[in-house]
């Protein structure tokens, strides 16, 4: 599993750059996720999609369904998308730390 | 009618738009071929060279000998990539399991879906397939191409990809097999700045819809299935490209009952061709097929002899109603009985014709068998008129997705979730009345449920008012 430097911080990453343990999350990986998910701007919007994702997960043990994300946050899919271009689950899924969507992807 | 495209379409021009020469396309003899031994050794594969069938593994070969001979700037993945792929197919082989690593997220901005992630877990011995990711691309309507645009894409492949590919795969995509995450992007926007072409769904999302290919050439199709399919797929990006479902959801367009695209077994949303007048008969012709003069179904079962076509033996008394017979040299039929499955006109085509009130049957919920077992689509909607822009088809797609959104349970198809509330409350929920039409035969078991508002006086009842009349 390849390992990347950021800011002090040592992240154990998959080819997918998912964390390889959501206890090793911190807002730095956020930072460093940032760069590769198409994000210029972190605002408060991003973290409320990364803290409902996150309690949710902390919570149930799995990733909240879309549906769920949107009533939740009150965002539309079409705004979590410019949010994060890559989508709830490869985008905001990835930068809250949480393991790998699964499935018939 | 001829096609009409929702936005206006640059003509794909080959030759303003191709990455290789002539001599770059045609880069190897057949000798050379003969003589052409791979990177790795692999006698499994080579066995499948053998026998009539075309053999993949030949074809692989080819591509590997082709990429083998192109500049090394001139293709952007390794020149290896097919070898190995071939000698990570021999490995499979040899030990009986995959060398393909658990699942994969990768994609384009914008997308959730229409990029399957894959790397190899036998990274170092078959560097060139460590990242072998494949594109859905959404392919035209019955799969009707030019050679202008395959060639386009092909060099596109060649280019950026493993230029290998699945046509197509079985919801329909086209699938570029193979490439890096580096790669993805720059396809996409070749694809959709030069090509006007967009990639297929994956994903808990609209799948790419398919259809049978209609009226392009088939006197049978009720309905154009085409352009119901091209204008459903238009209208319905969103939902094909970002994933918004509790699962996947896929549509599939046949013309008639025969099911060339095999809709009822293979979508959840089914929309079947069909008519409710009466099958055109032309009496001549069916004279001419008692006589001989016309091979019966189009010749189709001419490899053996059957002996003289009897319209009494494999018409009249196969029909599943026996709604057929002749009377004074003539076929009639009895059209308030016929259940339009199609046998005798698929028999006689040239002298029966399905009618000309045509409009769609839509049937909801197949599915694979997992987790709750196999569907094949159940009728609900018995007959559906259908002409463009097809707003009471939208509005009915839109009804269901609504309900399946909301009470779907994450991974649960749409037949699951009919079968967990039942055929009623779906009825409910898009407004049909129950109908005969949408049973193969009444319940057995007397496990009923009734609504309160249905039993005089409620449910709700006081047992003192019971033992009045009845002591314990």
């Amino acid at each position: 599993m390849p390992t990347l430097e950021f800011e002090g911080n040592t992240f154990n990453v998959d080819e997918d750059g998912f964390i390889d343990d959501f206890n090793n999350w911190n807002e730095d990986w956020v930072k460093y996720v940032k760069t590769t998910e198409g994000i210029e701007e972190l605002t408060d919007e991003h973290w409320k999609v990364i803290t409902v994702v996150q309690d949710y997960y902390k919570k149930n043990g799995i990733a909240p369904m879309v549906r769920i994300l949107s009533k939740v946050t009150g965002f539309k899919l079409k705004y979590i998308y410019e949010l994060f271009p890559s989508g709830p689950g490869k985008g905001a899924c990835k930068m809250a730390g949480l393991p790998k969507p699964t499935g018939c992807v | 009618m001829a096609f009409e495209p929702n936005e206006p379409q640059e003509k794909i021009k080959y030759d303003e738009m191709r990455i290789y020469s002539d001599e770059e396309l045609n880069n190897y003899t057949e000798e050379e071929l003969k003589n052409f031994k791979t990177k790795h050794d692999t006698p499994m594969c080579d066995d499948l060279e053998s026998g009539p069938w075309p053999s993949f593994v030949a074809d692989a070969k080819r591509e590997a000998l082709h990429r083998r001979k192109l500049a090394d700037d001139r293709i952007l993945l390794s020149a290896e990539t097919v070898e190995d792929t071939l000698g990570q197919l021999e490995d499979s082989f040899v030990d009986g399991e995959t060398h393909w690593k658990h699942g994969g997220i990768v994609g384009v901005f914008g997308y959730g879906g229409g990029v399957i992630g894959r790397y190899s877990d036998l990274q170092e011995k078959y560097p060139a397939v460590a990242h072998f990711h494949t594109l859905r691309v959404n392919q035209p309507m019955s799969k009707f191409y030019n050679t202008d645009f395959l060639r386009t894409i092909c060099d596109l492949w060649e280019y950026r990809g493993s230029g290998m590919m699945n046509m197509h795969g079985s919801t329909g995509d086209i699938i570029l097999l193979g490439t890096t995450t580096e790669q993805l992007e720059p396809i996409f926007y070749q694809m959709t700045h030069e090509m006007q072409q967009d990639l297929g769904g994956s994903g808990s999302n609209l799948r790419s819809p398919s259809c049978c290919l209609g009226r392009a050439r088939c006197e049978w199709s009720c309905i154009d299935t085409q352009d119901m399919c091209y204008e459903l797929t238009h209208y319905y990006q969103d939902e094909l490209h970002r994933p918004a479902f509790p699962y996947k959801f896929k549509f599939k367009f046949d013309g008639c009952p025969n099911g060339c695209v095999a809709s009822i077994a293979r979508s959840d949303m089914s929309f079947i061709g069909t008519w409710k007048d009466d099958i055109r008969i032309d009496q001549d012709a069916v004279q001419a097929y008692i006589a001989g003069d016309i091979a019966p179904n189009g010749g189709a079962h001419a490899g053996k002899d059957w002996g003289k076509f009897d319209i009494q033996k494999e018409v009249i008394n196969l029909c599943p109603t026996a709604c057929m017979w002749m009377e004074d040299g003539k076929l009639m039929i009895d059209n308030k009985e016929c259940t339009r499955c199609m046998h005798c006109i698929n028999t006689m085509p040239q002298a029966l014709r399905p009618g000309a009130d045509t409009g769609v049957s839509i049937l909801f919920g197949a599915k694979a068998p997992i987790l709750e077992g196999a569907q094949m689509a159940v009728l609900t909607v018995p007959f559906m008129k259908c002409e463009p822009p097809y707003e009471n088809i939208k509005d009915l797609v839109e009804k269901v997705w609504d309900w399946w959104m909301e009470e779907g349970k994450n991974r649960e198809r749409l037949g699951e979730l009919i079968q967990r509330w039942g055929l009623p409350k779906f009825l409910e929920v898009i407004g049909l009345p129950p109908m005969p039409q949408m049973v193969t035969e009444p319940r057995s078991n007397p496990y009923i449920f009734w609504k309160a508002e249905e039993v005089p006086g409620g449910f709700k009842r006081n047992i003192e008012d019971y033992r009045v009349k009845h002591m314990r």
